[in-house]
């Protein structure tokens, strides 16, 4: 029971790194680039929320829609000042901007928000009668409670994974990234417009992120300007280990990562969580060097 | 002597200059230090300075000469600072003399630092380019944690060091003899270190590290070094070991990072893992970028600079990081984008067209 | 691995008797000779019973319409691809378990289709980078400027610059290599190829992009290296006049094929040839 348990968070966990991990997944794909302040963003969609939620007294089904596309609008802004002058640049220029920009969100944050966590009250749970917080559902006689978050957000993930393979496989749009993501080029001889098609990805992995946001908060009940940078980087190991640039694989990679960091949190150790998620990252690269699902391209001569 | 200089090869000559202003630098600051002219603050930061010159003359090694990115450079600074605090506190009983001490706390963070980056470089340098920046990271991130669980004591009966993984053990669990000393606490870092650093034993290290980097990158193996950052496919064809020389700039840079460590964390008596995270790596390759990828000197001031900087403008400190991010979007900007560098072009033209027209 | 070996201690192999080799390279063991080699990208078999032998002195020529594996096949030599099936002999002995840094070792240097040099270092230093191998100290005694450095460094400069001057380039030997004129790069890989000491000289396309005048220039070049080092060449190269001048034996692909071998004279005169590069005529297709 208890197995299953730390199973459940898993999932649970691994679903907000899969949510977060398709916006890293998307962007690589089409831009070829690490988009290091994608994680972020996440940040930002919580802080939207939270003062969406608990300043202006929204629900949530409002708060989260209007982040995600508060944050859509952001991550296309970042997208057109700072990456998209970058195109033609060598990826360690664009990797290292991008690593600005993730401490340029952070340190906005800690200026505009303050330093000091703020507490972020779960949306997902219900007062009872009594005065006693319903949070989930229990069972087998109150041996294993599933919370509302978890259920919440291990139904977005599926929801948001099949609405993404639909996107990308049938929708014009969609097709456009794929082209795009194939050969630029090629695709703008067609007459796909790539800069708008890029730009059009980096907001939906933005909204993504918002909802991630929204997500990990809800679960943490606690928000702060480096809440989105251990996630975002765990999302990115995620994306990798799926194989970068491969949904179905980012949703793999995702919830295989929340498990293990969930499993070795409760068997082995809390202090070592990360590193035996990363250990199991460097060891799947060795294997594999493209990631779980990812297409190894060698370098044409 | 002068004559010599004038024959001496054009990339020797800048090398030449390196040093001597190096040692000029060294010269002027050790006389005001010793007349009491610097601020107490600023005399404070010169051994960090010298530190976070290392640091970033290494991972130039690593970013500008080899090409690749390296996010975990930190990592191997915190191996030479714990293994360093380790040798020099443990052997304080049997060497008395702190310089001689500190010398050999320099190269044992040294050589942990390059064992770190021996293993670490053997899966690393199988990947490329993103990979190889993620996985930099992950190895800084998994010896922060490392050196979180370690808890080291030292007695009579020599070293006793716990791997504490549940996070259930403490210093008691050392079972150190009468008179033993505890050196790292696990997540509490190392306390009461004897702090025997010095400026002096920065600037030689200094002197040291841009000795072998500048060197390094005029000899044969320097050479192999960079034919891989311009063109792998092509350094192969003509013969060169692609592992083998991908090795040995990763290893030497992780090298002198830790001898930097070393002197870094017998300059505190208390010192934290944390220190040396993700964001210290940042900081670090802050530095790089900003000086210049492959350009030594700019290292220098830079990592002289941005160390003093911040203190300096100790009312401006919230905004600093804040200004770091700006100004590395705008350099790399500046720096790749085409038009922009042609704008840039045309503006140093236009100034000196402006200069010899007032001449 | 990489162990450098003499002429004469190789086993001699006995050529196969439709193999072109000139005469004067007929009674030894042949530089090159590749039995079967193929390749398979995916299901695409690229390349496919791919059977060429090189003497150790002949110029060589390898051409074929566009896209017909000729760049696959200077890809397999040297390993960057590592072949689907069949072998190839170099100097005698398999090269399966060699890698391109254990070949180039052995003697086979090339140069790129798409220019690829050093750009960020200097004429000289790219050459010397050809000389790698060649320059005897390590990474200790450079770093502490040991006499081994000062007395290693002089040679491969002197070496370098009478490489440079087959070209006429010493003059640039400071230059920024990515900074060359686009003839001069070209020329400048030939170089650094040759400052491998190598024996065997593989060529993609050297005379593209250049003019009418730098292409007699190149091939006058190319032969008076082969006379002067005595090592095979073997060159890809759309230009005819160039191949059908200096090429002693020339090969033909097509679709990863080898349709033709021959001297310049009979693969003129080959209907297959001419069907590959001009097409079938309107009559016969019929």
């Amino acid at each position: 029971m208890e197995f299953l348990s730390y199973l459940i968070s898993g999932i649970s966990l691994g679903s907000v790194y899969a949510i977060i991990a398709l916006g890293y997944t998307m962007v690589y794909g089409i831009a070829k680039m690490l988009n290091f302040a994608h994680g972020d963003v996440i940040m930002v969609g919580g802080y939207l929320s939270y003062y969406a939620m608990f300043s202006f007294g929204l629900p949530w089904f409002v708060a989260l829609p209007a982040s995600m596309i508060v944050c859509a609008c952001i991550g296309m802004l970042i997208e057109r000042l700072a990456y998209k002058p970058l195109r033609q640049a060598p990826s360690l220029a664009v990797l290292i901007t991008a690593i600005g920009v993730s401490y340029f969100l952070q340190n906005s944050a800690l200026l505009i928000f303050g330093a000091n966590p703020k507490t972020y009250s779960n949306p997902f749970q219900s007062v009872n009668p009594d005065g006693s917080i319903n949070a989930g559902i229990s069972l087998f006689g109150g041996q294993l409670t599933i919370t509302y978050v978890s259920i919440v957000t291990i139904i977005s993930c599926i929801i948001i994974m099949l609405a993404l393979n639909f996107f990308t496989s049938k929708t014009k749009m969609g097709k456009a990234m794929r082209a795009c993501s194939e050969d630029k080029g090629a695709a703008q001889l067609m007459g796909i417009n790539v800069n708008r098609t890029i730009s059009i990805t980096f907001a939906i992995g933005s909204a993504l992120a918002a909802v991630a946001g929204v997500l990990l908060c809800s679960s943490y009940t606690l928000i702060q300007p480096t809440t989105g940078s251990m996630p975002g980087i765990r999302a990115f190991t995620a994306a990798v280990f799926g194989g970068i640039g491969s949904i179905p694989g980012a949703f793999l990679g995702g919830l295989l990562i929340g498990i293990i960091e969930s499993l070795a949190k409760a068997y082995i150790s809390t202090q070592l969580s990360n590193s035996i998620v990363f250990a199991v990252l460097i060891i799947v690269l060795l294997v594999r060097p493209a990631g779980l699902l990812g297409k190894y391209v060698p370098e044409k001569v | 002597m002068l004559k010599w200089f004038k024959n001496a090869k054009k990339e020797n000559r800048t090398d030449y200059l390196t040093y001597l202003g190096v040692v000029l630098a060294f010269i002027i600051i050790a006389i005001l230090n010793n007349a009491g002219l610097l601020p107490r603050s600023r005399a404070g930061q010169l051994v960090p300075i010298c530190c976070y010159i290392v640091m970033a003359v290494s991972l130039n090694l690593t970013v500008g000469i080899l090409g690749e990115l390296s996010l975990g450079h930190a990592g191997f600074m915190s191996v030479g600072a714990f293994s360093g605090v380790i040798a020099s506190q443990a052997l304080a009983a049997s060497i008395p003399s702190a310089p001689l001490r500190l010398l050999i706390a320099m190269v044992v963070g040294a050589l942990f630092a390059a064992v770190a980056g021996f293993i670490i470089g053997m899966p690393v340098l199988r990947l490329h380019g993103d990979y190889l920046a993620i996985v930099t990271l992950a190895f800084g991130e998994i010896i922060k944690e490392i050196i979180n669980c370690l808890i080291v004591g030292s007695d009579a009966n020599g070293l006793h060091v716990i791997f504490n993984v549940k996070g259930l053990k403490t210093a008691e669990d050392l079972n150190l003899l009468e008179g033993g000393k505890i050196i790292i606490k696990g997540a509490q870092g190392a306390a009461g270190t004897e702090t025997i650093s010095s400026f002096t034993a920065g600037f030689i290290l200094v002197m040291i590290t841009l000795i072998i980097v500048l060197n390094l990158v005029r000899s044969r193996s320097g050479r192999a070094i960079m034919a891989l950052r311009d063109n792998r496919i092509a350094a192969e064809s003509v013969g060169i070991n692609v592992t083998e020389y991908k090795m040995m700039g990763f290893v030497t840079s992780a090298t002198l990072a830790g001898a930097a460590g070393a002197l870094y964390g017998l300059n505190y008596s208390n010192l934290l893992a944390t220190k040396f995270d993700f964001n210290t790596s940042i900081l670090v390759l802050v530095f790089v970028v900003l000086g210049g990828l492959g350009n030594i000197w700019g290292s220098i001031i830079a990592a002289t600079v941005l160390t003093i900087l911040p203190e300096a403008l100790r009312g401006f400190d919230s905004y600093r990081m804040l200004v770091y991010a700006i100004v590395l979007i705008l350099v790399m900007l500046g720096t790749n984008n085409e038009k922009l560098k042609i704008f840039f072009a045309g503006l140093a033209k236009k100034a000196k067209k402006a200069k010899k027209g007032g001449a | 691995m990489g162990k450098v070996k003499s002429v004469n201690d190789s086993p001699l192999v006995p050529l196969p008797t439709n193999a072109f080799v000139p005469e004067r390279d007929l009674l030894k063991t042949p530089i090159l000779e590749t039995r079967h080699l193929g390749i398979d990208f995916g299901g695409l078999k690229a390349v496919e019973d791919f059977n060429l032998i090189i003497g150790r002195t002949e110029i060589a020529g390898l051409i074929g319409p566009n896209g017909a594996g000729k760049t696959t096949i200077f890809n397999l030599l040297t390993k960057v691809y590592q072949p689907t099936r069949g072998t190839i002999l170099f100097d005698g002995y398999d090269t399966h378990e060699m890698d391109t840094v254990a070949l180039n070792k052995a003697g086979v240097a090339r140069t790129f289709q798409n220019i690829r040099l050093f750009n960020n270092l200097t004429v000289e230093d790219n050459v010397k980078l050809g000389l790698h191998n060649d320059i005897k100290y390590g990474m200790v005694p450079g770093i502490l400027r040991l006499p081994s450095y000062w007395k290693e460094e002089k040679r491969s400069h002197e070496k370098a610059m009478e490489l440079l001057s087959i070209f006429n380039m010493e003059g640039m030997a400071s230059w920024q290599a990515g900074s060359l004129p686009y003839g001069a790069q070209r020329r400048l890989e030939i170089i650094r190829a040759l400052a491998t000491d190598p024996k065997l000289l593989l060529l993609d396309e050297p005379a593209a992009g250049m003019n009418p005048s730098e292409t007699a220039e190149l091939m006058e070049n190319i032969v008076a290296i082969r006379d002067r080092f005595q090592i095979a060449v073997l060159l890809i190269e759309h230009d005819m006049n160039l191949v059908m001048s200096i090429c002693e034996g020339i090969a033909v692909l097509n679709f990863g094929k080898l349709i033709a071998k021959g001297t310049p004279e009979q693969i003129q005169a080959n209907p297959v040839v001419i069907e590959a590069y001009l097409g079938k005529k309107h009559g016969e297709e019929a």
